[in-house]
């Protein structure tokens, strides 16, 4: 017995490696072990918080990419959401088997330049004819409108924003149905103008101001902002109201551009009536 | 003597920190996964007795197998290399080293030789590590290409390491 005390002494190096050796691979063994989990279990209350912890900060490294996601979602939700289908007249039902008809798509896209200080300011996006982006489509964004398609290569789109000299948007107060029209002075990039409103309506400051669905580009209910003063300006028979517009142009990362689906049938239409008109 | 078990205790924290918060997150295309944790064995002196080099090795596994939730993989090979400790010492030993107070590391040593030894126990590391996991997978030759990669990466950043510290001396 002694001899073998004394052997396993004299070894101790290589049976020690032995036993942790041992150990190790019954550990591997039993991946479930009860001491093993308890083990695993206790400590990840610890390492649980620091991994929240780098995850916190390893997020903040994805939030362009989760934006993205985002912005695709909210495009994807808005082409199926009531406000984007027309609804069909009843006694067309026999036809169309849908109940709703699509009328707007939205297309969601990443703005990749972007003025406010200049007269005439345009954004450019990083979507165009290969996602069948075509001059005259609205573009809005989470705050609200931002501008008009103007002109469209393959991969890009210029759009006029709304802080443009020509860019006119047919809004009304959302109160009241108010009919008028909205332009940009071009002084201060949060302010616009609109235009038009008659003198007898009873305004109050902070109230919406939305567009109107009227011009077959945007479509009805879009935010533009709120109003921020009104005054009649020397000369004129209508109101002048200040805009505080609801989105921050200065601060436009992801976009969506809005396809209306009836767009040709209405122009066609339209079209139509001004040329019976003229015979 | 106190400052060694300082220093030592130290270097374990640290370096268990910086293998389950850092290169532990880092996949380099899925082959190369450092452990740089091993340089721990690495740098304990040469008076180390055997059975403390066995025990430490051990609770250096274990303490990076619970973190990352590989119950016994890290502690089987990090005992193995333990184990290889002395044997590659006495294996690459030349004249006149290992006196008391010299320090297993390339200020001490010189390159060359740190460069073998810390390689060839990487290597070993390495080897059993990959190979324990391919016991629940498979892929043999893949896990081969991964050991070569993964002890090449490990050997940069063991060494680098050691070139980070002998400026911080000076």
């Amino acid at each position: 017995m002694r001899y073998l005390f004394a052997f396993l002494w004299k070894h101790n190096f290589f049976f020690l490696f032995l036993i942790l050796e041992v150990i190790a691979f019954s550990l591997i063994a039993n991946d479930n072990y009860y001491q093993s989990t308890t083990i695993i279990n206790s400590t990840n209350r610890i390492t649980g918080s620091v991994y929240t912890f780098t995850n916190n900060v390893s997020e903040y490294f994805h939030l362009r990419q989760v934006n993205k996601k985002l912005a695709e979602e909210n495009a994807r939700l808005h082409s199926l959401s009531l406000k984007a289908f027309l609804k069909n007249d009843t006694n067309n039902f026999f036809v169309n088997d849908t109940f709703y008809r699509q009328r707007y798509e939205y297309i969601s896209a990443k703005v990749i330049s972007n003025s406010t200080g200049k007269r005439n300011n345009y954004l450019m996006l990083n979507k165009g004819r290969n996602f069948n982006i075509a001059k005259d489509m609205a573009v809005i964004s989470a705050g609200g409108v931002v501008g008009i398609v103007k002109e469209v290569s393959e991969n890009f789109c210029s759009v006029m924003s709304v802080l443009h000299k020509k860019t006119k948007i047919s809004a009304k107060i959302k109160k009241n149905n108010q009919l008028g029209t909205l332009v940009w002075n071009g002084q201060n990039a949060t302010i616009g103008s609109l235009t038009e409103i008659p003198t007898h309506v009873l305004l109050v400051k902070g109230d919406t101001v939305i567009t109107s669905g009227y011009s077959q580009l945007f479509p009805e209910g879009i935010m533009i902002g709120t109003i921020k003063d009104f005054y009649i300006a020397k000369g004129d028979n209508f109101f002048t109201v200040d805009v505080k517009f609801s989105t921050d142009f200065n601060a436009i990362g992801y976009v969506e551009i809005v396809k209306n689906l009836m767009r040709e049938e209405q122009k066609e239409l339209e079209d139509k009536a001004i040329d019976k008109k003229d015979e | 003597m106190n400052s060694l078990y300082l220093k030592n205790g130290l270097r374990f924290f640290v370096l268990v920190l910086i293998q389950i918060f850092v290169l532990n997150q880092i996949r380099l295309g899925g082959y190369i996964n450092p452990y740089l944790y091993v340089l721990f064995i690495l740098l304990l002196p040469f008076e180390t007795p055997h059975w403390l080099l066995l025990v430490l090795a051990f609770g250096l596994g274990l303490t990076i197998d619970v973190f990352s939730n590989t119950m016994g993989m890290h502690t089987a090979a990090t005992v193995l290399m333990a184990f290889a400790r002395p044997g590659v010492l006495k294996m690459i030993a030349t004249k006149a080293q290992y006196e008391s107070g010299v320090k297993p590391g390339i200020q001490d040593m010189g390159f060359p030789w740190f460069f073998s030894y810390a390689g060839i126990l990487i290597l070993i590391h390495h080897f059993l590590l990959f190979y324990i996991e391919v016991f629940r997978f498979s892929e043999f030759f893949t896990t081969f290409f991964r050991v070569i990669l993964s002890s090449i990466v490990t050997l940069c950043l063991v060494i680098l390491t050691e070139y980070l510290f002998l400026k911080i001396k000076k």
